[in-house]
């Protein structure tokens, strides 16, 4: 099994190999400090004082505060380590979300047809040619009431953006894969719906989720980062979030402060291309019409005069 | 599983088919339906009645088109039939029998059928879920009936594998398709056939795919398969050559219908129908000294949407008769044929007094060729090329050809849709067969 997940990996060279690899640690290296926050940040994303001492306002950065303090009298350097927490959560709940819906609609969707297939794919359409940011402020506005600005809010608003891009490929798939000899097979055992659905279609359309989820993943850190700082995005009392730090950060730069937008825009910058790189690394290996198997090198044997003759004709 | 039954054919019905259509609508663009307009029906399978015999091995063999597979699948229910009904006589115990009628089963009850009728594909290389295990692809149908999960699956699944020679079982079992060899998979795709012990297996080319020195090998497979568990065969095939090692009966299909049947020696002894004599002909000569030509009839298999009138051999048939249903799109056939063996200038002056040929695309038993104006020259044109080739057999077909005002009108005989009737000991769809007992009348010298 585990030799089956890794020979896409080993079917790689070069560059695909290389990219999935740099991907994979940038992302790797975030993960490390959403999951040890608590420990690697000096101080609470939202903590001021320091034993009942304010922090400085706008100080620069030093030995004491790394990444210097931002005008709301935080640590920047705890605020970029918490907001990786805060944005790995959101992005995985949001791409967990659209998976969960997105994959079973249009599996069921494909492999049902009819006017159950145009009516979702219809929607579905509609969904997608919607911009995506102005579709995020929207549902975050609706949201806010029920849910508050919190992470689940913004991991939901942007759960509504990527599904239509599940169930597009897992439906087109689905259809495909429908006319197949082996669901003939499954139908020709007794195999229920339900059954071919679940055993014989789902493990061979959603092959390509792994690398739409990566892809999602990364410009969902975008998303989720211009929600933040448009200010429809999680609340600052809520959680850090890198975005809101920018917007804050505008009035810095004009003054010749340049740590408060430095440090958290270069997060978002290497977030994104880390889990880009992922992805495109995995469409590289996934997705067989892109991928060029290493050829081996062919070993000759070694040639003896007396019978080399005789073996080359065998051959 | 492996419970021995009465293998030698005896004669009992085990499946009947009935006046089988399966009829295909064809879909046309979305605009086409909304206008209504017919977009046509293909008759795969056309008015079929066989039925197949408990324990023998019937071979449905005809060139690729001729409705084989949808038969097949008909069988097991896999294909919706239009019309007519497909019976199958189970047996219950004590010696009864229970009828049902596959066309008409629907849900769980067409489902449930499945443990009797099995199906063999014919490309191994599509019919295992390439994400499963062979294990769980091979056990997956006694899971789906309920007759064994958990630890009692792996157990049958590896006598299943062991019976088809997938030998030690334990190395295969957890290998996926794409990890076996095309010969591998097909014992796969049998052994998950037989594991539910099914007294029908219907084995849809099960060799054509594979490589020339495993196809003897499935074959003998099949033939143990047989013996060993009493299995009763449709065996479809666009190869008379295997058919005759393997079948007991063979029925001959054409463009959905059945045009030839009977028991396999008498079909290779004395093929009556054309369109037999003409397969028999395709097999290679394994003496290259003996080699004649091979070829199936001239033109193509026509389009199962728009079939021939009267009889739909008929304009590949070497021995066509006036009565084999001549009409349109044969004589547009013959003026093209003819073109190509003309110089262009004359071929341009020739299309232009006949005219456009489209108006022959719709089948009809009268058409009207050029104008008024040039009927003379068209009823040369016709004379002339009935001249090159007089036993060109469409000839005989056209009853009269007369100038009209309107240019010139060909008529063509009344044709004949010929049924399957018995002649010697076959049964023939040919207006041929059986031979009209004829009295010599009495000449004196
Ligand atoms: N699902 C289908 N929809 C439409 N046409 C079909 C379908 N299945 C088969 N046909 C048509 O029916 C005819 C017979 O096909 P088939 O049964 O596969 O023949 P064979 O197995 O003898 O090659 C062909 O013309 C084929 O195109
Ligand atoms: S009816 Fe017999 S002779 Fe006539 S076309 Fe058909 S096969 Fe040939
Ligand atoms: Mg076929």
């Amino acid at each position: 099994m585990l030799n089956r997940l890794l020979a896409p990996f080993r079917n790689t060279t070069g560059l695909a190999r290389w990219i999935l690899v740099t991907g994979i640690v940038i992302t790797i290296a975030f993960v490390v400090m959403a999951v040890f926050a608590p420990w690697l940040a000096p101080l609470d994303f939202n903590q001021q004082k320091v034993d009942g001492v304010k922090l400085p306002k706008l100080a620069a950065p030093s030995d004491d505060y790394w990444f210097g303090t931002s005008d709301q009298f935080y640590d920047v350097f705890s605020r970029v380590i918490w907001g990786a927490r805060t944005a790995l959560v959101v992005v995985t709940l949001s791409v967990l979300f659209s998976v969960l819906i997105g994959v079973p609609l249009g599996l069921i969707s494909g492999f049902v047809g009819g006017w159950t297939d145009r009516m979702l794919v219809f929607v579905m359409d509609a969904l997608y040619a919607f911009p995506t940011l102005l579709l995020a402020i929207v549902f975050s506005f609706l949201l806010r009431d029920a849910l508050g600005g919190g992470v689940t809010a913004a991991a939901l608003s942007l759960t509504v953006i990527y599904i239509p891009q599940y169930f597009r490929v897992v439906r087109n798939t689905t259809v495909s894969a429908r006319e197949s000899t082996y669901v003939e097979a499954a139908r020709a055992i007794g195999a229920k719906n339900s059954s071919i659905m679940g055993r014989y279609l789902f493990g061979n359309v959603i092959q390509s989720v792994p690398v739409i989820g990566t892809l999602n993943a990364a410009d969902a850190i975008g998303t989720l980062a211009a929600l933040g700082f448009l200010g429809f995005g999680i609340q600052p009392n809520e959680a850090s979030e890198w975005g809101y730090d920018l917007n804050r950060a505008l009035d810095d730069a004009s003054s010749g402060i340049w740590w408060t937008a430095l440090f958290p825009g270069l997060a978002i910058v290497f977030l994104i291309t880390g889990l880009t790189l992922v992805g495109e690394g995995l469409n590289e290996t996934v997705n067989p019409s892109l991928r060029k198997r290493r050829i081996r090198k062919v070993e000759m044997p070694p040639n003896e005069p007396t019978t080399a003759l005789v073996e080359g004709r065998t051959r | 599983m492996q419970t021995k039954r009465d293998v030698t054919a005896t004669g009992e019905s085990l499946v009947d088919i009935r006046d089988l259509e399966v009829h295909f609508e064809l879909r046309g663009g979305m605009l086409k339906r909304l206008l209504g307009m017919d977009t046509g029906t293909v008759k795969a399978v056309d008015g079929v009645n066989i039925s197949l015999k408990r324990g023998e091995v019937l071979g449905l063999v005809g060139e690729s088109g001729s409705g084989k597979t949808t038969l097949g699948r008909a069988m097991l229910g896999l294909a919706r039939s239009t019309k007519g009904s497909i019976t199958y006589h189970e047996r219950g115990g004590e010696g009864q029998t229970r009828e049902r009628v596959v066309s008409q089963l629907k849900g769980a009850d067409l489902r449930s059928l499945r443990t009797d009728l099995q199906m063999v594909f014919q490309d191994p290389n599509a019919a295992l879920n390439p994400s499963m295990t062979i294990e769980a692809a091979v056990g997956h149908p006694l899971k789906i009936h309920g007759i064994a999960k958990g630890e009692d699956l792996r157990p049958r699944v590896a006598a299943a594998l062991e019976r088809v020679g997938l030998a030690p079982a334990e190395q295969f079992m957890s290998k996926y398709p794409a990890d076996l060899s095309g010969g591998q998979k097909q014992r796969a795709v049998i052994a998950r056939a037989i594991i539910l012990d099914p007294e029908v297996l219907v084995a849809d080319e099960p060799v054509s795919m594979l490589d020339m020195s495993v196809r003897a090998k499935i074959l003998q497979l099949m033939v143990d398969l047989k013996k060993d568990l009493g299995l009763t065969y449709v065996y479809i095939t666009h190869d008379l050559a295997s058919a005759k090692f393997f079948c007991d009966r063979i029925a001959i299909m054409y463009l959905g219908r059945v045009v030839e049947i009977g028991p396999t020696e008498e079909i290779f002894a004395d093929p009556k129908h054309p369109y037999t004599k003409a397969l028999l002909k395709a097999i290679p000569e394994p003496d290259p000294n003996k080699m004649v030509p091979r070829d199936l009839p001239r033109g193509e298999i026509p389009d199962a949407a728009k079939p021939p009138l009267g009889c739909s051999f008929h304009p590949r048939c070497p021995e066509a008769v006036a009565e084999c249903g001549w009409e349109s799109r044969d004589l547009r056939v013959l003026l093209e044929e003819h073109w190509t063996r003309q110089e262009t200038t004359s071929y341009e002056e020739e299309q232009a007094l006949v005219g456009s040929l489209d108006r022959l695309d719709d089948p009809q038993k009268t058409v009207t060729l050029g104008s008024g104006a040039d009927s003379a020259r068209v009823r040369g044109l016709l004379d002339r090329i009935r001249q090159e080739n007089p036993s060109e057999p469409l000839w005989s077909g056209v009853d009269e050809i007369s100038e009209t005002g309107d240019g010139v009108e060909v008529r063509f005989h009344q044709g004949f849709d010929p049924e399957l009737r018995p002649s010697g000991g076959v049964e023939v769809a040919c207006v041929l067969h059986p031979k009209p007992v004829t009295v010599e009348p009495f000449r004196p010298e």
